[in-house]
């Protein structure tokens, strides 16, 4: 019972898609409850990391809410999923884009986001955007 | 779909898992590990509790790589890899701890 690099059980998709990474950027614009596209994109992200791509998530517009700390879902009886945010690192997801100017117009501050992130502007974004193989729109 | 454990029903899903996370207990565990011919040890039971941890802090049941990543950090690399998780739970760390821990199936098991 010596054997060490137990990493090699059948289990693991990295080898099949070692090869091609693309990278994918999952653009987040609505509030996080109300509609399921903001859990179902995170899903969508958590899931995306078993392929070892390079993605990246974006906030902008009322995305922005997604992040905010200290949401509280017992009135409206939905889960308060806000927490997996911080579950992205251990999915090695680090590159969390957030725009100035959605933030600022909503009167949010980074330090009331719930994970860290990137703040840039608008035009950066775009920057970030066009060098995306895939971009999501959630 | 229910299991019944000292005379009290338990709802669970086609595959198994708890419907309510609030019915889990270390009853229930060993009855639901017992079903799936596993004697809970000491080492069982770490990842079981390192499980409802995770699920507390993150609202998730971590996919199995995260899993042994993360077991790994907190409990070292004698026990933070496939081998290890795979002699404990041989129907997959993630997918069948998480049946014994009481939390829904691993997010990103695919």
């Amino acid at each position: 019972m010596s054997e060490q690099g137990g990493e090699k059980g059948g289990m693991d998709l990295e080898e099949e898609t070692s090869g091609v990474v693309k990278k994918f950027m999952f653009v987040n614009r609505k509030a996080p409850h109300g509609t399921i596209y903001a859990l179902e994109a995170l899903e969508v992200v958590l899931i995306s990391a078993a392929f070892d791509q390079d993605v990246s998530l974006a906030f902008l517009d009322d995305g922005v809410y997604q992040l905010a700390k200290g949401q509280d879902t017992k009135p409206i009886e939905v889960k308060n999923f806000s927490p997996t945010y911080r579950a992205l690192e251990g999915y090695d997801i680090e590159k969390l884009y957030v725009e100035r100017e959605s933030l600022e117009a909503r009167g949010l501050t980074e330090d009331q986001l719930i994970v860290p992130v990137e703040v840039m502007s608008g035009e950066e974004l775009a920057r970030r955007m066009e060098e995306q193989d895939v971009v999501i729109g959630c | 779909m229910a299991i019944e454990v000292a005379d009290k029903t338990y709802e669970t899903d086609e595959e198994g898992y708890l419907v309510n996370l609030s019915d889990w207990s270390e009853d229930v565990a060993n009855h639901i590990a017992k079903s799936e011919n596993i004697d809970l040890s000491p080492n069982h039971w770490e990842v079981v509790n390192f499980l409802r941890e995770y699920y507390s802090e993150f609202q998730i049941a971590p996919a199995v790589r995260v899993l042994t990543k993360a077991i790994g950090k907190k409990l070292g690399p004698d026990k933070g890899n496939s081998k290890y998780l795979y002699e404990l739970f041989p129907y997959g760390p993630a997918k069948q701890a998480c049946k014994i821990a009481g939390l829904p199936k691993p997010t990103g098991c695919v």
